[in-house]
């Protein structure tokens, strides 16, 4: 089963690596021409949005939830529940769909949009009639100029030929969907962020309680975010049905996911694969997938969820792509990206381009993510560069706990004799961008301890004597 | 031109009948601005300001936030490399000093004849094809220093016009709605009720 050859990759769609496996998002792919109307009519498309304007909206409603769909953004909350967490009888009530792909490792949101436009709008479609939202914003990420030309052709295809608008196929059921961009903000990706963003502010988290933008979010109103991919899973959910989602994976992960690996493997690829079943091992060496690490290399550590993750060793392999176990084994699963490390990497260095990202991207708001990201990048670059102390590890841990109080979460180490810290953190911040400047830092302190002994000098104590003592 | 030209304006106000409220077309419009004038003017702003009913300040305020949008001119080619990890790990350091070198400018910086300006970009999405880069947020991957070399001959030449419009210009095609099939933008005070569709009923 496992064989090279049950791979392929497009030309058309850089990085993709289809396989033997069950389809849900990317079935369309291997056509040059996914992204057009006339192709997606001749393979299945709307009749997702047929099938579900023949029944009442809370009827497919209830089918989402039924079927478990996770959110694919980070948190892998569960949509039909996010849908219902809408305050009853108030309205309007919207849909922003988050486009704003842009954390590290990760991009599948981008691939759908480029390769599969409108199967994102009839998921769009379908979540609005299931939830009764008004009207949708679909915030495309700015620096995706690619992703914004299929996704406007699309809807300017799909309006004219009947599928988004007024009375959508001929039914009592109206949509505009309005294509948004962004321009260049990593936080926005955050839900409340992007709702600021989109109300055309500067794209600053929001203040918590309310923790969900479906109490209070665009415009005040009762808001949903959610992730590209999860409503790209809709269209097949609504032709095949929640028991035939929920047969794919397992019962608390269904369906399937895509996940990019990048890093030190020999096929680095972004692979759709089974929610709950596949594990990391099968993801870095099956031949079906990366192959193994690249060179016949050892595997050093590797990232398991985007950028903000902390990192997993070979002792994680075994984990499988799923969420409380995961979090058990001292991680996330967070945006389905894997970066791989093999036994070259230079480990402080590597962290550092984490953190040098998530200091760069803090927007400002909370103090202990604005000065705390700096000092983390200044001290770890100081040690990168041979020329740290070991009272900057100190303070490195100082600062860390000064964003997330408490013992950080990470990995189990055999080689270390160390336990795992369960997932997620306490944090003093509004959102997640501060953790994340700590969480590569923390993965690398504790999982390799001996890459930074060897690159600081001891310090020595100066004793202070009196002025004129020395002469 | 510092101001919205003539042709732009109409498309700003046809962006802005999308939104329930007007401000929240600012970063489109900041976008249109740029793709007008290359950089962002302080008279765009206001005039921007003027269309969505915010003052420079604001929309200042906005803009300034998102790092697209630029204040003063930048090089016709803005040449973004990826530094973060999964480039990094793939040798995206070694491409940026390749680059500096070629083009005779240091990080950040614009060559003499404002055909390129150099900067460091953090994750683009394309990580499995590390080192990569975006010209004017177009990708190039797997960039070798020879592949880095003949995109700037290429570009200099003129060879991509058509495939990279100048710094600006994000994406080439818009979204239209066409009149009669709009559903149209309501200020979220002037709504109510459910939609019609929520009565328990197919809509079909």
């Amino acid at each position: 089963m496992n064989t090279p050859n049950s791979t392929n990759t497009y030309p058309h769609a850089p990085g993709f690596v289809a396989g033997e496996r069950p389809r849900i998002v990317t079935s369309r792919f291997e056509h040059a021409d996914s992204y057009t109307l006339e192709r997606y009519l001749a393979t299945d498309g709307y009749a997702g949005l047929r099938a579900a304007l023949g029944r009442p909206a809370n009827e497919v409603h209830d089918e989402v939830k039924n079927a478990t769909v996770l959110g694919r953004g980070g948190a892998g909350f569960p949509a039909g529940t996010k849908w219902g967490l809408t305050p009853q009888g108030v309205f309007p009530r919207y849909l922003v769909v988050n486009g704003d792909e842009s954390e590290p490792g990760t991009y599948k949101d981008r691939l759908l949009m480029e390769r599969d436009p409108h199967q994102l709008i009839e998921g769009c479609l379908i979540a609005c009639y299931a939830a009764g939202l008004s009207q949708c914003f679909l915030y495309i990420r700015g620096e995706m100029a690619l992703a914004q030309e299929r996704v406007a052709t699309a809807l300017n295809e799909a309006y004219a030929a009947g599928y988004v608008g007024k009375n959508i196929l001929g039914s009592k059921f109206s949509l505009d969907i309005v294509l948004h961009w962004g321009a260049g903000a990593y936080v926005v990706g955050e839900e409340t962020a992007l709702i600021e963003s989109l109300e055309g502010n500067r794209g600053m988290p929001r203040l918590k309680p309310p923790y969900f933008p479906a109490a209070i979010g665009l415009y005040g109103q009762p808001t949903i975010v959610n992730n590209v991919e999860t409503l790209a899973n809709l269209p097949w959910l609504m032709r095949n049905g929640a028991e035939a989602y929920t047969a794919i994976g397992t019962k608390t992960s269904p369906g399937t996911r895509m996940v990019a690996v990048s890093g030190h493997v020999k096929r680095p690829g972004v692979y759709e694969i089974i929610n709950g079943v596949t594990t990391f091992r099968d993801l870095i060496y099956n031949e079906e997938y990366c192959g193994g690490i690249r060179n016949g290399n050892k595997l050093m550590a590797f990232v398991p969820g985007g950028g903000s993750a902390p990192w997993f060793t070979e002792d994680q392999l075994d984990v499988p792509f799923e969420g409380p176990q995961a979090g058990a084994a001292g991680s996330m699963l967070g945006s389905g990206a894997v970066m791989v490390m093999d036994e070259t990497t230079d480990i402080p260095a590597a962290a550092l381009t984490l953190t040098r990202f998530y200091a760069h991207e803090s927007c400002g708001k909370c103090t202990p993510c604005r000065e705390g990201g700096t000092w983390l990048e200044r001290i770890l670059s100081r040690i990168v560069d041979g020329k740290g102390t070991d009272a900057d590890l100190a303070q490195l841990v100082e600062v860390g706990t000064s964003i997330c109080p408490g013992d950080f979460p990470h990995a189990s180490s055999k080689r270390l004799g160390l336990d795992a810290v369960p997932f997620p953190y306490k944090m003093n911040t509004i959102c997640f961008v501060g953790p994340s400047a700590y969480a590569p830092i923390n993965s690398a302190l504790v999982l390799f301890p001996e890459e930074f002994a060897a690159r600081v000098t001891k310090r020595t104590m100066i004793p202070v004597t009196a002025v004129g003592a020395a002469s | 031109m510092a101001r919205l030209s003539e042709e732009n304006v109409r498309l700003a106000k046809e962006i802005i009948g999308r939104y329930p409220r007007a401000r929240s077309a600012t970063i489109p419009l900041l976008h249109l601005a740029q793709e007008q004038d290359g950089h962002v003017t302080n008279e765009a702003m206001a005039h921007i300001g003027e269309l969505v009913g915010a003052t420079s300040a604001e929309v200042y305020g906005t803009a300034s936030f998102y790092e697209m949008f630029k204040f003063e001119p930048v090089g016709k080619y803005l040449i973004n490399i990826c530094g973060t990890m999964s480039c990094a790990l793939m040798g995206a350091e070694e491409l940026m000093h390749h680059a500096e070198h070629r083009l005779g400018v240091k990080l950040g910086g614009t060559t003499d004849d404002g055909m390129f300006t150099l900067e460091r970009a953090e994750c683009q999405a394309a990580c499995t094809e590390a080192p990569c880069l975006q010209v004017n947020y177009r990708y190039r991957f797997r960039v070798t220093d020879a592949d880095f070399d003949s995109l700037v001959d290429d570009l200099k030449a003129g060879r991509l016009n058509d495939e990279i419009p100048a710094h600006g210009t994000v994406a080439r095609v818009r979204q239209h709605i066409p009149v009669d099939r709009g559903v149209g933008a309501v200020p979220p005070e002037d709504v109510t009720e459910a939609p019609t569709w929520m009565d328990g009923k197919a809509a079909l």
